[in-house]
């Protein structure tokens, strides 16, 4: 077994009397997807945003893995240190595409801010890894000085997907990417993640409503509700013999297709 | 009170320093920033010019310049040789600079992350962490939709090796001239109340791509009026069949050329 990635340990934030989360810890293999999945209102999203730093927590801490080796507090990061690890290491895959992209600017562009933010200063090179990505996910390279506006929703996911993907992160997070999407969208973009994510070996964070995703992409799944981690453990054991109640009620609540 | 902000300026040059903006007997965007750095560098024995797209004689120029004559009783000119501080809005004087005086710059919009990045706080930060690359995505844009950089105004320098900053709206033909000048530049926004500096004989580089360098405005023919080239032209309409005629943006520069018999064609075209 390898060291873990990412390491969480006791994660809790309060707004005001409400609870956010409450203390959550898990650890992240490389290469390891995780589904957090839950109702609205459980936590998730709360979570992921601690994970990701853009929110403080009330206690609790994220350590992560760096390229280095050494496993580090991700709240002992100079704000330098921490942008830099956002925008190389990570990626953030968000549920609303308007705002993980700039819509203003056009696909290659996008693909391309990571690679300027590095210091790449050759235009002809920028626009080759730009092709190439939007290859990757399927987007046609005729579109590539095309604004994500006049992207669908389903490119408009893909094209993040490339944008955040541009700098070999190995952990990605991942906030309901494919909600609002229609159902043969959403299974392609499904099937992108899943290709690329094993054919990178990212480790991925994927916050869902939806069991049927977790069920598709995730190894492991983390079930909460209000603000609590209920039951952890494999996907396919928690979704075909979940154990805890409430978990039962979310696998029975499902429709079989 | 400015002229701290005006030392820190050139302290940390290419930084954008807040300072108290004041009201001043003119409308925001007519020069206010300006104003109030040349007012709080104007000494007894100061020789002052100001230009506006390169001219002497166009409203705003002829009403600051006459404003700081009745104010302040300063001796004005219209020649680049004798003054000692130059105003400008828009333009930095053919006539190359020498030591000892001062271009003051007319700003509307110092920021020049703002385009890509309305939030302040954020700007901040990223002038603060010298996070740049946001600055190419914007000549990215310009080559993947016009084939060259199309910037032609504002065009983003780097300060020192360090800070990115908008030198005003002035053509790009006029960034080599900031490089390693031996006048001091001073930048004044009046409205978004920054004030901003190039000490003498500081680097200025023009952002640009290693496959597409930058470059500066050519054109087809000299001056109409003193046959000067390798000068930036003004396109002026002559009359309503549309004729037009090229002639030097700096005043001055002409007129100084004229006087020592240079001569251009006069031809419109």
């Amino acid at each position: 077994m390898s060291a873990p990635l990412l390491q969480v340990r006791g994660l809790t934030k309060r707004y005001g009397a409400r609870l956010g989360c409450a203390d959550v810890s898990f650890d992240i293999d490389p290469g390891e997807v995780l589904a957090i999945v839950g109702e609205s209102g459980s936590g998730k999203s709360t979570l992921l945003s601690l994970v990701a730093t853009e929110l403080a927590p009330d206690a609790g801490t994220v350590s992560y893995r760096m390229r280095d080796g050494v496993l580090r507090d991700l709240a002992g990061l100079s704000e330098a240190e921490r942008r830099a690890l956002m925008r190389t290491d990570w990626g953030f895959v968000r549920q609303d595409a308007a705002q993980g992209l700039r819509m203003a600017v056009s696909a290659g562009g996008n693909v391309g801010e990571r690679l300027m933010g590095l210091g790449e200063r050759h235009y002809g090179r920028i626009r080759g890894t730009a092709l190439d990505w939007l290859g990757r996910v399927e987007i046609a390279a005729d579109r590539i000085d095309d604004p994500p506006t006049r992207f669908s929703g389903g490119m408009r996911q893909r094209l993040q997907i490339a944008r955040n993907l541009v700098t070999s992160p190995r952990l990605v997070l991942m906030d309901e990417p494919t909600s609002g999407l229609d159902v043969s969208v959403q299974a392609r973009l499904l099937d992108l993640i899943r290709r690329l994510a094993a054919a990178l070996g990212l480790a991925v964070i994927i916050v869902t409503h939806d069991l049927a995703v977790a069920r598709l992409l995730s190894h492991r799944i983390m079930v909460m509700r209000a603000g609590r981690v209920i039951e952890t453990g494999l996907t396919d054991r928690v979704l075909d013999d979940p154990e805890h109640a409430y978990t039962q009620l979310l696998v029975s609540s499902v429709l079989a297709a | 009170m400015i002229r701290r902000a005006i030392l820190k300026a050139i302290a940390v040059p290419g930084y954008q320093v807040p300072f108290a903006s004041r009201e001043m007997p003119m409308p925001y965007g007519w020069g206010t920033g300006g104003v109030q750095v040349t007012a709080a560098i104007l000494g007894r024995a100061d020789v002052l010019k100001v230009i506006d797209q390169g001219a002497d004689d166009t409203t705003n120029a002829v009403s600051i310049r006459r404003f700081f004559a009745r104010t302040s009783g300063i001796a004005t000119t219209t020649r680049t040789t004798e003054a000692t501080i130059i105003q400008t809005r828009h333009r930095i004087p053919e006539t190359p600079l020498r030591e000892g005086q001062t271009l003051v710059y007319q700003v509307p919009i110092p920021e020049p992350l703002r385009f890509l990045e309305p939030r302040e706080t954020e700007t901040r930060q990223l002038h603060a962490l010298a996070e740049y690359g946001a600055m190419h995505v914007k000549l990215y844009e310009d080559i993947s939709r016009h084939g060259h950089i199309a910037t032609t105004y504002a065009y983003p320098v780097e300060v020192a090796g360090r800070y990115v900053m908008d030198p005003s709206p002035t053509p790009k033909f006029d960034n080599p001239k900031m490089d390693q000048s031996p006048a001091l530049q001073l930048f004044g926004a009046g409205r978004e109340r920054r004030i901003y500096a190039v000490p003498p004989y500081t680097s200025v580089r023009s952002l640009d791509f290693e496959d597409h360098p930058f470059r500066v405005q050519q054109f087809d023919q000299p001056c109409a009026l003193c046959g000067a080239e390798g000068v930036y032209l003004d396109e002026m309409l002559l009359d309503d069949a549309g004729r037009r005629m090229f002639v030097c943006s700096d005043t001055d520069h002409c007129e100084g050329r004229r006087a020592d018999g240079h001569v251009g064609t006069g031809d419109a075209v």
